[in-house]
């Protein structure tokens, strides 16, 4: 469909502004909906092919009750493919509709740059096309509801994924290919060093060749666990080694896939948005915005940027960041130097004139995540000027209380709600638990217990997979607890 | 077109409306979807619909937050805005309810008595005419045959698109008659507030009331509620003193009656009116000439009026009374009456399949 003219005119227009910014992107389509359409593609996450779903229609349901109180209403809609597919709201007024372009070409350039994208299919739309008809297929042949059900289940273990799975190339694969290979061999000599007869017992005490055999056997037994390292992968392993249908290892399969090509906008949710809205800010008021459209600007700005008490907003802190770190760079705030500098004023007044500051900015869109991002450029000043704080909530009352100001645990509570995006820590450990095929999973304790309502609800649809009972270690109130589901009830242990 | 979109968003209300048939009992006795209502939907939270997955407890964990504010300071708490800890509520209309309700409890649906059927006529602006009233005239209309005038007769000019309607142009908003069979029915609550009704027995009465409001409002179209309250005296209140009036004294159950007799004699004449009675009490009555009295007002007054007469006796911690048992004796058989002991609050979910079951 054809952009209207003027629509299009502005497209153009700010295209040009952007790849002369030196903004990199493939060609962006655009596409203008009317809300009811661009609440449905947002509730498919953006790819209106997807497969057959509850979730899409509660979704899409929230969206519209949302957007009809007027409590909420989506500006844009970016697609990582190539072409970038991007989809305009119809009633958003012309100078809306720039600032929304401006801020696609941003997000375009940052999917095609990031690191974290680089592993990315851009060519999604297919792929989940075809996982549509799959799933429909499916669906003829075994009826809606397993169909259904079996979605369900494994979408509570979606995010049981390796983040970075692409980025480790394994070195196990090419081994596990030759099962067996090694029962056959014979248990392998310890190696020892070489030596006169008399000096044996000094050079190779065999005490330590006691312990070198122990080692040995302790390793061999570990090859033969499976997972033979606990892995993360969790769905992959599932796949691999679960008990499952044809189907239903497909449909897992399909999952998983789209798990991970979500994953990386999951983890660069606070750079991506933020370097999106440092470029609709920079293009618009440097170049496209007519003095007419000033004060409508300003207000959709601030509006997307606002930030309401208690809350972060992530335009918000990614914006302020790309531009402290400009501002740094171009005035030469960094380096051994600026650190060891005590003096408040001078360092505020600090000016070396670098104009390194737009160079810098390209550099960090290219190789950070959100937890490197802010680990790396939040400071101190920067928590200040933000009004940063800490809440917890109230044993007592339950009520959410400020806990600290101090920036360095503001910093740790961020990088910890953006480490693994916020989400529990869980290795596949043993397929084989006490020897009776039971999968033994452990939850990785880093302080905060688990939700234990929904861990035994999630250990169900792990076990409609897994078909045997299925355990996650975890700890709670420090203590270790085995939290175990056998396929009819549910039983805790303390470790 | 049906967009692909629909088929989701039917499965997910397939699915919302299985989960509230499962948990129905609950829901119906636990009495957390009223104060939950809306004018015509009721929400309710529903985390079973919820895909559950490995994650932190919400509550240990905290957040970073922006604004003012000391350490050690409170905040206001903000629905929503942790992830994890919005809890999903599903909006279900009343209509909807209403048949989840039938159906779990298979209730009949209710036939109103042909005679109280009356046709009404029903005034519906979907009609255009060439005269009316300048405040109801239908400019769009209006445009299009001046428009169309103007093209015909060559006096539109494209470089200069200026449209002036002149008298035979007009079009005004009309309305067409139709005529609609109406049936409209009330529903007297009636309730004992004497001392030995405490906050429990209230409570179950609240619930009670809701569900058949709830069910009889799905089946007329015009629905209205009469509150009456009765200790020694009756008087009729609005719901809110209906439900959290607590008096002491006497009882004299008679009383109420009279003055229900009254009301449907003066304002719901039985000629145009379904009129379903509904009275809760613990059974105690002050004495048996007093009983003897109601029994006489049910014969001869209120039993040829109403379409159904429900008794529900709702046990109190002093006991129960035998009004229900005196009902029961004065008129074995009688169609029109229905008595029910509710005990505690599972045992309305029984009550109301009672009342309710007989259709009438």
């Amino acid at each position: 469909m054809n952009l209207p003219a003027e629509i299009e005119k502005a497209r153009r227009q700010i295209e040009t502004h952007a790849r002369e910014y030196g903004l990199d992107f493939y060609d962006v389509v655009f596409e203008v909906l009317d809300y009811d359409h661009l609440n449905e593609v947002a509730a498919y996450g953006g790819f209106p092919t997807r497969y057959p779903h509850w979730r899409f229609g509660m979704e899409y349901e929230e969206l519209s009750k949302t957007y009809s109180y007027g409590l909420s209403k989506i500006y844009e809609l970016v697609i990582n493919t190539n072409p970038v597919y991007a989809y305009l709201m119809k009633a958003n007024a012309p100078v809306e509709q720039k600032l929304v372009m401006a801020h696609v070409f941003g997000h375009a350039d940052f999917f095609k740059n990031n690191l974290w994208f680089s592993k990315t299919n851009r060519r999604m739309i297919d792929v989940m096309a075809n996982h549509a008809t799959r799933v429909r297929h499916h669906i003829d042949r075994h009826g809606v509801e397993a169909v259904e059900d079996f979605i369900d289940a494994c979408l509570s273990l979606e995010n049981l994924i390796d983040y970075h799975v692409h980025f480790i190339e394994r070195q196990d694969r090419k081994e596990r290919t030759a099962p067996g290979a090694d029962d056959e061999e014979p248990t392998p000599e310890v190696p020892r060093l070489k030596s006169k007869r008399y000096m044996e017992k000094y050079i190779n005490p065999p005490a330590f060749i006691e312990e070198q055999k122990a080692k040995i056997a302790e390793r061999r037994k570990k090859k033969r666990m499976v997972p033979e390292e606990p892995q993360r992968d969790v769905l992959q392993f599932l796949i691999d080694h679960a008990p499952l249908e044809n189907w239903e290892r497909d449909i897992l399969g399909m999952v998983r896939d789209e798990a991970y090509y979500f994953a990386p906008q999951a983890m660069t949710k606070v750079q991506n948005e933020g370097w999106a809205s440092y470029w609709h800010s920079t293009i618009m008021t440097q170049r496209a915005l007519t003095d007419s459209e000033l004060i409508d600007f300003a207000d959709h700005h601030s509006g997307a940027l606002a930030m309401s008490p208690g809350r972060l907003n992530p335009y918000k802190i990614g914006i302020e960041l790309f531009r402290e770190i400009e501002d740094r760079w171009n005035r030469g705030k960094f380096g051994k130097e600026y650190d060891e500098c005590d003096d408040l004023e001078v360092k505020r007044r600090w000016d070396r004139k670098l104009g390194l500051g737009r160079q810098k900015i390209f550099e960090v869109r290219k190789i950070y995540n959100d937890l490197t991002f802010i680990d790396e450029f939040m400071t101190e000043e920067f928590c200040e000027r933000l009004k940063l704080y800490v809440y917890g909530h109230d044993t007592r009352t339950g009520r959410p209380v400020i806990v600290s100001r101090d920036w360095r645990k503001v910093k740790e509570r961020l990088l910890f709600s953006l480490t693994n995006l916020g989400q529990p820590i869980v290795h596949v450990v043993d397929a084989n638990h006490a020897n009776r095929g039971e999968l033994y999973l452990r939850h990785r304790f880093e302080g905060v217990p688990l939700d234990v309502e929904k861990a035994h609800d999630t250990l169900k649809n792990l076990h409609r997979l897994w078909r045997r009972p299925v355990h996650i270690e975890t700890t709670d109130d420090d203590r270790g607890r085995l939290l175990t589901y056998d396929g009819t009830e549910h039983k805790t242990t303390r470790l | 077109m049906l967009r692909k979109i629909d088929r989701d968003v039917k499965r997910f209300r397939q699915i919302v409306r299985g989960v509230i048939k499962k948990e129905f009992r609950k829901y119906l006795t636990q009495g957390e979807l009223i104060g939950k209502q809306g004018k015509h939907i009721v929400s309710i939270p529903l985390p079973q619909v919820e895909i559950p997955r490995f994650r932190f407890g919400q509550k240990e964990m905290g957040g970073v937050g922006q604004g003012e504010g000391e350490a050690g300071e409170a905040l206001e708490p903000q629905p929503g805005t942790e992830p994890g800890e919005h809890i999903l509520e599903v909006e279900v209309s009343l209509e909807e309810l209403a048949a989840i309700l039938g159906e779990e409890l298979e209730l009949p649906r209710v036939l109103p008595r042909g005679r109280r059927t009356i046709p009404v006529e029903k005034l519906k602006y979907s009609n255009i005419r060439r005269v009316g009233p300048e405040s109801l005239r239908h400019f769009k209309r209006t445009f299009r045959e001046s428009l169309k005038r103007q093209v015909a007769t060559g006096q539109y000019d494209p470089k200069n698109p200026v449209i002036v309607p002149i008298r035979e142009d007009r079009r005004y908003r009309s309305w067409h008659v139709r005529e609609v069979p109406e049936s409209n029915a009330v529903i007297i609550l009636c309730m004992d507030v004497s001392g030995s009704m405490g906050d429990q027995q209230k409570e179950i009465v609240r619930i009670a009331s809701f569900w058949i409001d709830t069910w009889l409002r799905s089946q007329y179209k015009n629905l209205d509620n009469v509150y009456v309250i009765h200790e020694a005296f009756a008087k009729e209140v609005d719901p809110h003193t209906f439900y959290h009036l607590r008096e002491s004294g006497g009882t004299k159950i008679s009383t109420a009656y009279e003055l229900i007799n009254q009301v449907v004699d003066t304002r719901f004449s039985p000629e145009s009116w379904n009129v379903y009675l509904f009275h809760f009490s613990d059974g105690e009555n002050g004495d048996s000439r007093d009983t003897e009295r109601c029994m006489e007002i049910l014969r001869d007054d209120l039993l040829p009026k109403v379409n159904l007469f429900c008794f529900g006796q709702v046990r109190s911690s002093y006991g129960g009374g035998r009004f229900k048992t005196d009902v029961e004796e004065a008129f074995p058989g009688e169609p029109k009456i229905v008595t029910a002991e509710i005990r505690d609050k599972d045992e309305i979910y029984d009550a109301i399949k009672r009342f309710l079951g007989k259709g009438l």
